[in-house]
């Protein structure tokens, strides 16, 4: 009955690891990929504002012009970066549908992609969906996690479509500064290679300065599909708001699945994002709250004998397990069962990283104290 | 505001190896910086948030009052506040413009203890033209932290 290659999308072992998480009680969970705080009160204030109003309606398929607009004035004052509000810019139901979307626009079936790994589990699986042929460039530990341009220019020579990369990184937390971005740009740009930059923690970097790759220069903002949202430093997952920019041409294709699949994203939630472009002072103070959390966590991870590099941005870090002598996936499960810690598989990311797990620090302070605690007592009795 | 000052203001009791690993600082800087701060009155004291609601044995009374003042040649509002203030009883004591001039928070066992505070001590005072006092039924939402009912942020224990 299911389509074949549906059926074969990977990764089956973590979804029951995940089950096994969801279904026992009392959990301190270092595997949320969400903020542990609520969406900052006046996005929430202003929703409900609206609903008062009767604002129940579709929207364009593009989205409010509002929120539009003040997306592209938020890019200008954040990136020195100009798009058209009624030609570049669609809101999309989160990030993950910007994702869909841009995958389903560019990739025919046997195009290549680079998808940069560790990776979000949706890049790979999108791609393969469209019968594109995904081509994973590994990035290493003792890189921090950052792209190797070597390697970079040897898949460069397959003529990839595009090329998928987050920054800052889920799951590693790495970000890259400008600098590194050029370099990484002068690469790409020998082909024609389209650069899909998922920027969903763009907010949330904690030193050095970054920039869009859409920024870098004029050829490559009109070969960048940037792609950003609310989820995370404006903790308003729930709301599902993202947004892709790009040049017209990509964005009006973009639209037209849009405007089949989706419609439009819910009028509320593009009102309170709008809204919550206002709450800077907010995302400054989530934002010097994780970094506290990070410096704390990276700490106490290498001093029980945990790897770990030190992160520049999201809420994650990935730290080795290599030492261990256990799959990723043996040492989440007895983490849970023996200390009630949950953390996600570095299996999840690439069948590369199993010797890795992803921890998130989107959690309280105490909650950390504890789960370092029951980590170290659970690494003596490896 | 210093990272020390924001991360006391929300919690006076974290211990000291906690704010090192917080804030990357040592030992003895931040206890240098604790201890500046304490001198120069920008840390003024350190204290629980209590719900008194919730503790059944405590059944005191709480009240605002709003005083009306006359301020006094060359020393203005602030002699006769002094003159306030210094009640035990008075536990805030702020100056406001508008219709009134001070506003006090006065902690009493019962109604009859505000009151006799009022008559006895508050408006026989000469600087002291009129006195309205509210006594407070419930608080909701004190120092920023709301006592009423907690937000829930009910996340999957486990999402990518």
């Amino acid at each position: 009955m299911i389509a074949k290659h549906i059926k074969n999308l990977p990764p089956s072992g973590i979804r029951q690891f995940f089950d096994l998480v969801l279904g026992m009680p009392d959990v301190i969970s270092l595997g949320v990929g969400e903020p542990d705080f609520i969406t900052p009160w006046r996005a929430r204030e202003k929703a409900i504002t609206a609903l008062e109003e009767g604002m129940t309606t579709y929207t364009s398929n593009k989205g409010l012009f509002v929120l539009r607009k003040s997306i592209t004035n938020f890019l200008e004052k954040r990136h020195n970066l100009e798009y058209d509000p009624e030609e570049e810019i669609l809101i999309t139901v989160g990030v993950s549908e910007g994702l869909d979307l841009i995958v389903r626009s560019i990739v025919e079936r046997g195009d290549k992609v680079i998808v940069v790994s560790p990776h979000f589990v949706a890049y790979p699986a999108l791609v393969e969906i469209v019968g594109g042929q995904v081509l994973y460039l590994k990035t290493r530990q003792e890189d921090n996690f950052k792209i190797d341009l070597k390697e970079l220019k040897r898949l460069m020579k397959e003529n990839p479509k595009a090329i998928i990369f987050n920054n800052p990184s889920n799951p590693t937390g790495t970000a890259y500064n400008t600098e590194e971005l050029k370099k990484i740009w002068k690469v790409i740009s020998s082909k024609d290679t389209l650069v899909i930059s998922d920027e969903v923690y763009d907010e949330l970097i904690y030193e050095g300065r970054t920039t869009s790759f859409a920024a870098l220069d004029e050829e490559a903002k009109r070969r960048t599909i940037l792609l950003n949202g609310f989820s995370k430093a404006y903790a308003m997952t729930g709301f599902r708001i993202g947004f892709a920019c790009a040049n017209k041409d990509i964005i009006s294709a973009m639209t037209k699945i849009h405007s089949f699949a989706m419609m439009c994203a819910p009028i509320l939630s593009q009102v309170a994002a709008t809204e919550a472009l206002r709450a800077q002072k907010e995302v400054a103070q989530m934002r010097s709250e994780y970094k506290r959390r990070r410096d704390f966590i990276v700490k106490e991870l290498n001093r029980v004998g945990l790897v770990t590099p030190k992160p520049q941005g999201a809420f994650y870090c990935f730290p080795s397990i290599e030492n261990f002598k256990i799959s990723s996936l043996d040492f989440a499960k007895r983490l849970l069962f023996e200390e009630k810690v949950a953390l996600v598989p570095g299996s999840a990311f690439g069948k590369e990283y199993d010797s890795y797990v992803r921890i998130s620090y989107a959690n309280t302070l105490d909650n950390l104290k504890e789960a370092i605690i029951r980590i170290e007592r659970f690494l003596s009795k490896l | 505001m210093d990272e020390i000052l924001e991360i006391l203001e929300t919690n006076a009791r974290i211990p000291l190896e906690d704010l090192e690993k917080l804030t990357g600082k040592s030992k003895k800087e931040i206890e240098k910086a604790i201890k500046d701060y304490e001198k120069k009155g920008i840390i003024v004291k350190y204290k629980a948030v209590i719900n008194k609601e919730k503790l059944k044995s405590s059944n005191g009374v709480v009240a605002l009052i709003e005083v009306r003042i006359t301020p006094q040649k060359d020393v203005g509002f602030d002699a006769v506040a002094e003159r306030i203030f210094k009640f035990p009883e008075v536990k805030n004591c702020y100056l406001l413009s508008g219709t009134y001039d001070l506003l006090l928070t006065i902690e009493g066992k019962d109604i009859h203890t505000v009151a006799s505070f009022v008559s006895e001590k508050l408006a026989p005072l000469s600087s002291v033209k009129g006195a309205v006092t509210h006594f407070m039924l419930k608080k909701y939402k004190e120092d920023g932290v709301i006592l009423s009912k907690r937000e829930k942020n009910e996340r999957l224990a486990i999402t990518y």
